[in-house]
């Protein structure tokens, strides 16, 4: 899941509109960028699309650390198709949110400014070969679990674009499982950094639903307009119940020793991460959150240059264009 | 020199190039100046690394079929190298970054579609298979480098720059030598001397038209396809790219 906490606006449409509105979400019909929609709507969805873009254009960094140590020429191939993906969920989920009236541009200002978030995630480090494993399987199969009932969310373009990236994304998932099962059946040192990555990643994985539902405040109007299809809880769970079995084929220790199997619930029983260690990432405090986000600002304010003289270039050739006609 | 021995050493020149020039744009990933420049220096390098896969598979099969093409590009010393110096200069900024891949590609796509007629099908296959990547590459590096040098003022200052810094590392790629004799005289690859013209022609309209000025000195820095003499900037991207391979010996990935 790339978009966490997002607040939902209040509305203060004509209620005779609302409810057509909500009737026609009800009846699952999508809302189009031309539809009347309630300004609170609107603005929500730019957030929780917005954030989703920028956890995709962040995400390339931890991926990207290891690109240049990858240790064979195919994982390296693997790799550089999976961060070309996300730069690639990341344009059609920007288009997404044009669609309602706010430029790229304007988005990627409000990452560069903190005014915008991304997934909690990215803000956790890459330290061994094996999290890119980890990264692949945990990371993406934690988004999956969130993005596949989103295929069904009301509004049109993010539901296409939701549908265009799972089937990427599980890809992803199954190369990241792939990579991580030779590291637990190698070498004890390889093993070593497979147990290590699931060991730092699992928590934070668990972070990426957000908040537990008791204290997610934003929840009942998204999902009544079907920008959310589940609670965090209910996805979070489902995702320990998948991942716990595949941890054991592994035969990695699980990081948290109070896992167990609930017979009466049908379901594992598992701690919370820390959510105070959640809530300080999210503050900007997490390991990495200060130097992603200076690496955004640095490729941006470097590339200024570029982007200037291939606009000025378009400019000259249009106007040379005309000039010829 | 035996035949094989200079295929061999042919076929590392083709495969070292991709290999090393892959890196080297891959080290961009997540830092480009827009998103779409991300998407296509990602694509470019997979490219790369992919027709990697294929010549270096190759060689590793004319050697005897003892070494895999991980084998060659993780095992080997920075001496055993044989791309051509300018696939292994720093990135620089953006516009050095892609004003070396035109420089390259503009080579590149000439030699591909040479090897297409190679004696080899092997080799005749990988060219036409890479042709097809590399003429894309072509395409965008030269409308960029346009684009660029016929920007902005700054734009085309850092371009001219980049330009400079790098025609010393062109002549490399046509300078032959007892091994080119050799694949010549197999009707497996083209005298690199005979790709000049054709190269030439093709860089000075493409420079003429981002209003760049070429160079006047034919000075060719040389030793990195011959394996004679590297940069100083091979070995640091090696200790990179190789250190899982060498910290953990045999182990499978």
């Amino acid at each position: 899941m790339y978009a966490q906490m997002v607040q939902s606006e209040a509305t203060q449409d004509d209620p005779e509109k609302l409810a057509a509105f909500q009737a026609r979400i009800d009846a699952g019909e999508k809302i189009e960028p031309k539809d009347w929609m309630p300004e609170g709507y609107r603005k929500t969805l730019i957030r929780q699309i917005g954030q989703h873009a920028h956890s995709e254009i962040v995400g390339q960094l931890p991926e990207g650390n290891w690109i240049t140590r990858a240790p064979t020429l195919e994982r390296k191939a693997i790799l550089l198709a999976k961060v070309q993906d996300e730069a690639g969920h990341g344009l059609y989920l920007y288009c997404a949110a044009e669609t309602m009236g706010v430029s790229r541009d304007e988005l990627t200002e409000m990452l560069l400014d903190g005014r915008m978030k991304y997934s909690s995630i990215f803000n956790y480090p890459t330290l061994n070969w094996a999290d890119i494993g980890a990264v692949g399987w945990l990371v993406d199969g934690a988004a999956i679990m969130n993005q596949v009932p989103l295929q069904r969310t009301s509004f049109g373009p993010y539901s296409r674009a939701m549908i265009r990236i799972c089937k990427e994304e599980s890809f992803h998932a199954r190369q990241g499982f792939d990579a991580i099962r030779k590291m637990a059946e190698g070498t004890p040192a390889q093993k070593k950094m497979a147990q290590d990555a699931v060991n730092r990643l699992w928590f934070p994985a668990l972070m990426m639903f957000g908040p537990s539902d008791k204290d997610s405040v934003h929840s009942a109007q998204s999902m009544a307009w079907k920008i959310k299809i589940n609670t965090n809880d209910e996805l979070r769970q489902k995702f320990v119940d998948q991942t716990v079995p595949q941890i054991e084929f592994l035969g990695l220790d699980l990081p948290d020793p109070t896992i167990k199997w609930n017979e009466e619930r049908g379901h594992y029983d598992y701690s919370d991460p820390d959510w105070s260690e959640f809530f300080e990432v999210i503050k900007g405090n997490g390991p990495c959150n200060v130097d992603r986000l200076a690496a955004r600002n640095k490729a941006w304010d470097d590339g200024a240059w570029v982007r200037d003289g291939l606009l000025a270039h378009a400019k000259k050739k249009a106007a040379r264009q005309h000039a010829a006609e | 020199m035996t035949r094989e021995d200079a295929f061999s050493q042919f076929l590392l020149r083709m495969g070292d190039n991709t290999l090393v020039l892959g890196h080297r744009v891959s080290e961009w990933c997540g830092h480009a100046p827009v998103l779409e420049e991300d998407i296509a220096l990602a694509n470019t390098a997979l490219d790369l690394i992919g027709q990697t896969q294929m010549w270096l598979g190759l060689a590793g099969e004319v050697q005897g079929g003892s070494k895999t093409a991980d084998d060659l590009a993780f095992l080997r010393d920075a001496w055993d190298f044989r791309n051509v110096l300018l696939c292994e200069v720093p990135n620089g900024d953006f516009g050095r970054t892609l004003m070396r891949q035109f420089l390259f590609d503009a080579w590149h796509s000439i030699q591909l579609g040479r090897l297409m007629k190679s004696s080899d099908e092997r080799v005749a296959a990988i060219a036409e298979k890479a042709s097809k990547e590399v003429a894309y590459h072509l395409e965008r590096s030269a409308d960029t480098v346009v684009g660029l040098g016929d920007g902005t003022e700054e734009s085309r200052r850092r371009m001219q720059e980049a330009l400079d810094y790098l025609w010393p590392y062109v002549g490399e790629m046509f300078q032959s030598d007892e091994v080119d004799a050799e694949m010549v005289k197999a009707g497996i690859a083209p005298d690199p001397a005979s790709l000049r013209e054709e190269y030439d022609a093709l860089v000075s309209r493409i420079l003429g038209d981002a209003t760049l000025t070429i160079p006047e000195s034919s000075f060719a820095h040389k030793g990195g396809r011959t394996g004679a003499m590297h940069t100083e900037h091979l070995g640091h991207l090696l200790t990179q790219m190789q250190w899982l391979q060498r910290a953990y010996p045999g182990a499978k990935w």
